[in-house]
């Protein structure tokens, strides 16, 4: 059996990645998908512990993060497109009408 | 005793103080909207009933019998702080009433002068306000029951003096002469605020009753720290009473309205330094090297002022080395333990004063603001009035009986003789021939001979209104009656003193009577006081009237002499070489280097090290939303290093 | 050994994915690869005896949500020089992160090889669940200890609907003037 371990190192190696690339990245739709990919990685380590410790708490978790990341989806493309519509553009660093 | 509502006048004492505060907020705060009759209503009508309050609260005193005459009146805990209390209380007894009365009679008669002397200035109201605040400050003074309210007054009366020194502060002069008195008197505050402490400290209370009959029992005859107390005491006396070596504000002080100068550098404030000795002479009485200084001090000052009286030309400066003379009487006498005599002197001197310096105002105010008097001359005949009671007050200042200055300077010089030595008594016998030539000069200078008046001034000269004439016919007539209140054989302001010298401890001073004085001694003194006084007058009238030239034939012969005295003795100048300008220097000094170099350039160093520190951290804020994640991830980082290494 | 060698190549495919998602400059390529990544790691699931979720994670994840991400990319329909703009004027953004990153791989790959974790055993172990069935077992959980939460969940969709929609739409008003 593979030790736990192994999906834990993934789950940070993704979730670092998709740490990284929030950072990075300054079109607004990709770091809405990197954001994404660490909810991922969160969703591994849960049902990694799931596993773990014999119990489904850790699976109707990641059940409910999915619903909670198609609603999240849902509101934040809409929000980049209300973005889009007014500035014409998706790009973080030009979306600064809170900045002082 | 006479009620009125129900309580007695001594428990309205509260009332006499507050009337002229109370006059002084009005104009202080409306005076600029009401109109100058008003103001000169309000101003004197406080002052009007506080005086006539003081006369009725002066009938009850007297009704008690002598030894009950203290009355005490507390109001309220003003400072409780562990064993130290201070509490705000007034206290009547026969010293603080002769004050009282003098304080609230005097100023009264200057604020009714006042209003027709003012009447043309712009600052009328201020003027008020300033007079009304000076007579609440003076009578706090001397109706406090402890040390700390009465030096509340005592600062009080300093500020108003200089706010009314500098009241004409448009004027270069007028406002470094309020400079001036204020700094001087700060020395003088600081021995009686050091005394005041030192007081505490000793007798762990500061209310005169408490600290009197303490003093005796606690305190040897001479030991250290009464003798400290006491010239602690004696040094804010010198300062405020302007005695040697801080008397040189006096003089300057004339830069002020000359009601003014009437009012309290003459009648009142100048003499709370003798106010102050009497009160305290309990404690003077136990020191004796103190009452010496006390004595050769008082004794020095009135010989030292007099002569530069001689020489001075300024009429109103003439006065006011006579008036520091004459503090330095009372001074004597109280020096050599004649306390009684010492206030028996000061309520006649501030009748005589008084009169003087409102004379000589009248005459100011008559020739258009001039003070020279080798301008003025023959005014006899245009202000016969006012020649009049200048001429009382001359001869009452110069001992002529029975003018009121007669009794008291009689007197002191016979207790100076009786109870100190010769030398006192030659001292003020010296300083008494000076006093009447002086004074005659200044009288034959002005009144008499030729006039040497400008056309243009002469014409204007007129007597004064009748607001300026009253007071002066009222203290004229003081100036004559006055010193029958203490008449040799039969003196009621002796007897109605001799309750509070001493301290209640009778038999440990014979309250400055003159019991011990046989009536032979008493009668050749007086007829050498008189003969001093008209040989003074003789000399005078041989030299200004009969022989006009002889003055300055004089000052020819004695050339040096004369210019030592009217350059009053360098004294200014020393002052200024050894005390004045290294202080200036010094602090120059510190303002350009220590407090611009050092203390600012510290504070600009932390301010500058602010700046660096928000140049480099201003980095930090970019203003990219990713950038600020990026120092959470980096945070976030950090703690699960730590984290791991720690754990 | 079959079991480790298959984990080994499928997290290889998802760690070179998800970097592809960071690093492709066209979005529409980052979103296919965010798919794949979604789908490898749905094989994970199966291996880890959570088939349900396995099932859910292709249909929701990289079915619907994925699906609208690239619908919205194709809607924006970015030029080239929106798609990644000028050159980025934070200077030390990009290798700091990816230095912070990898400290981050370093320091969850200590804790979880260091660390061990214990915890109360639950009741389901891989051969009860086989036995009822994994999606039966979470359908009976979701419906019995976990109905609250599952209502609130339907509230979230919900709302989350109107919100896309309000925020969406076009202003009406603005649109009959125009």
């Amino acid at each position: 059996m593979i030790p736990l371990s192994w999906y834990l190192i993934l789950s940070g190696i993704l979730f670092s990645i998709g740490a990284v690339g929030v950072l990075i990245r300054r079109n607004a739709i990709v770091i809405f998908m990197c954001i994404e990919l660490m909810l991922n990685a969160v969703n591994l380590a849960f049902v990694t512990f799931s596993r773990q410790l014999d119990s489904m708490d850790g699976q109707i978790f990641v059940f409910f993060i999915m619903t909670v990341a198609a609603a999240e989806a849902a509101v934040g493309l809409a929000i980049i497109i209300a973005v889009y519509r007014n500035k014409a553009t998706v790009n973080v660093d030009d979306i600064n009408l809170m900045k002082w | 005793m006479p009620n009125f509502f129900g309580c007695t006048y001594l428990d309205m004492i509260g009332f006499v103080l507050l009337l002229p505060l109370a006059g002084s907020v009005i104009n202080g705060l409306l005076g600029k909207r009401l109109s100058k009759s008003v103001v000169g209503i309000i101003g004197c009508a406080t002052i009007g009933i506080s005086f006539i309050l003081s006369f009725f609260i002066f009938i009850d005193l007297l009704q008690l019998a002598p030894e009950h005459r203290v009355f005490e009146k507390d109001y309220f805990t003003w400072i409780g702080s562990g064993t130290f209390e201070a509490i705000a209380g007034l206290q009547v007894d026969p010293l603080s009433v002769v004050m009282m009365l003098v304080i609230t009679g005097v100023g009264f008669l200057i604020h009714v002068y006042s209003v027709g002397y003012m009447h043309e200035d712009d600052g009328y109201s201020r003027y008020f306000t300033y007079l009304n605040l000076f007579t609440f400050s003076m009578l706090l003074l001397v109706l406090a029951n402890n040390f700390l309210l009465m030096f509340i007054g005592w600062e009080g009366v300093g500020l108003c003096s200089y706010l009314l020194i500098g009241f004409w502060f448009e004027k270069k002069s007028a406002s470094s002469a309020g400079m001036k008195a204020f700094i001087v008197n700060r020395v003088g505050d600081f021995g009686f605020i050091l005394a005041i402490m030192l007081i505490f400290v000793t007798f762990n209370t500061i209310d005169f009753t408490e600290v009197f009959h303490a003093a005796p029992e606690q305190l040897q005859m001479g030991s250290f720290v009464v003798t400290m107390i006491t010239l602690l005491l004696f040094v804010g006396a010198i300062g405020k009473s302007a005695q040697i070596p801080l008397y040189t504000w006096l003089p300057d002080a004339m830069e002020g309205p000359t009601p003014v100068s009437a009012l309290i550098h003459a009648a009142t404030m100048v003499t709370a330094g003798v106010y102050m000795v009497v009160r305290c002479n309990v404690l003077f009485t136990l020191a004796p090297f103190s009452l010496t200084v006390v004595a050769v001090i008082g004794g020095v000052t009135a010989l030292f002022a007099a002569t530069i009286g001689l020489v001075q030309n300024d009429i109103k400066r003439v006065l006011a080395y006579s008036t520091i003379s004459q503090i330095g009487y009372m001074f004597l006498a109280c020096g050599v333990g004649a306390y009684v005599t010492g206030i028996f002197h000061l309520v006649t001197h501030s009748f005589f004063k008084a009169l003087l310096f409102l004379g000589a105002g009248s005459v100011i105010h008559g020739l258009g603001g001039e003070q020279d008097m080798r301008k003025m001359g023959g005014l006899k005949k245009y202000m016969p009035t006012t020649h009049m009671t200048f001429l009382i007050g001359t001869l009452a200042i110069a001992g002529i009986p029975p003018f009121a200055g007669f009794f008291s300077k009689d007197e002191i010089l016979l207790e100076a003789f009786a109870r100190g030595s010769l030398l006192f008594w030659g001292l003020g016998a010296f300083a008494a021939l000076l006093t009447a030539f002086y004074m005659f000069r200044l009288l034959f200078m002005t009144f008499y001979g030729k006039s040497n008046m400008s056309k243009r001034v002469e014409e204007h000269v007129h007597e004064p209104s009748m607001s300026i004439l009253i007071p002066l016919l009222v203290l004229a007539l003081l100036a004559i009656l006055g010193g029958f209140i203490g008449f040799p054989t039969a003196s009621a302001i002796n007897s109605f003193l001799a309750p509070v010298i001493g301290g209640g401890h009778h038999g440990m001073v014979d309250g400055g009577s003159l019991h011990h004085v046989s009536k032979g001694l008493m009668f050749s003194m007086m007829g050498i006081s008189t003969g001093i006084a008209v040989a003074g007058i003789l000399i005078a009238y041989l030299m200004y009237i009969k022989n006009p030239d002889l003055p300055a034939k004089i000052a020819g012969k004695f050339k040096l002499i004369y210019k030592i005295i009217y350059n009053k003795y360098y004294v200014d100048e020393i002052y200024d070489a050894t005390i004045v300008n290294p202080t200036v220097k010094t602090s120059f000094i510190l303002w350009k280097i220590v407090d611009v170099k050092i203390i600012d350039g510290f504070v600009n160093a932390i301010a500058r090290i602010v700046e660096l520190k928000g140049e480099v951290l201003k980095l930090f804020q970019t203003g990219y939303v990713r950038n600020y994640a990026l120092s959470i991830l980096f945070g976030g980082v950090i703690i699960i290093v730590c984290s791991l290494v720690l754990l | 050994m079959l079991e480790a060698l298959l984990f080994l190549i499928i997290s290889l495919i998802t760690i070179v994915c998800a970097l592809c998602v960071v690093f492709q400059k066209n979005p529409i390529y980052s979103a296919i690869f965010l798919i794949q990544t979604m789908v490898s790691l749905a094989v994970l699931y199966i291996l880890l005896h959570a088939q349900f979720i396995a099932a859910i994670q292709v249909m929701v994840y990289a079915g619907a949500i994925m699906v609208l991400f690239i619908f919205v990319i194709m809607l924006l329909n970015l030029s080239k020089a929106d798609i990644e703009g000028e050159r980025d004027n934070l200077l030390f953004q990009k290798s700091s992160a990816i230095i912070l990153g990898f400290i981050l791989v370093v320091m969850i790959g200590v804790v979880s090889v260091k660390t061990v974790f214990q915890g109360v055993k639950g009741e389901y172990t891989p051969e009860s669940i086989s036995q009822i069935g994994n999606t039966q077992l979470v359908g009976k959980l979701l419906f019995t200890k976990f109905v609250f939460p599952f209502e609130i969940a339907s509230i979230l969709l919900f709302a989350a609907i109107i919100g896309a929609i309000v925020l969406a739409k076009k202003k009406i008003i603005e649109d009959e003037k125009a």
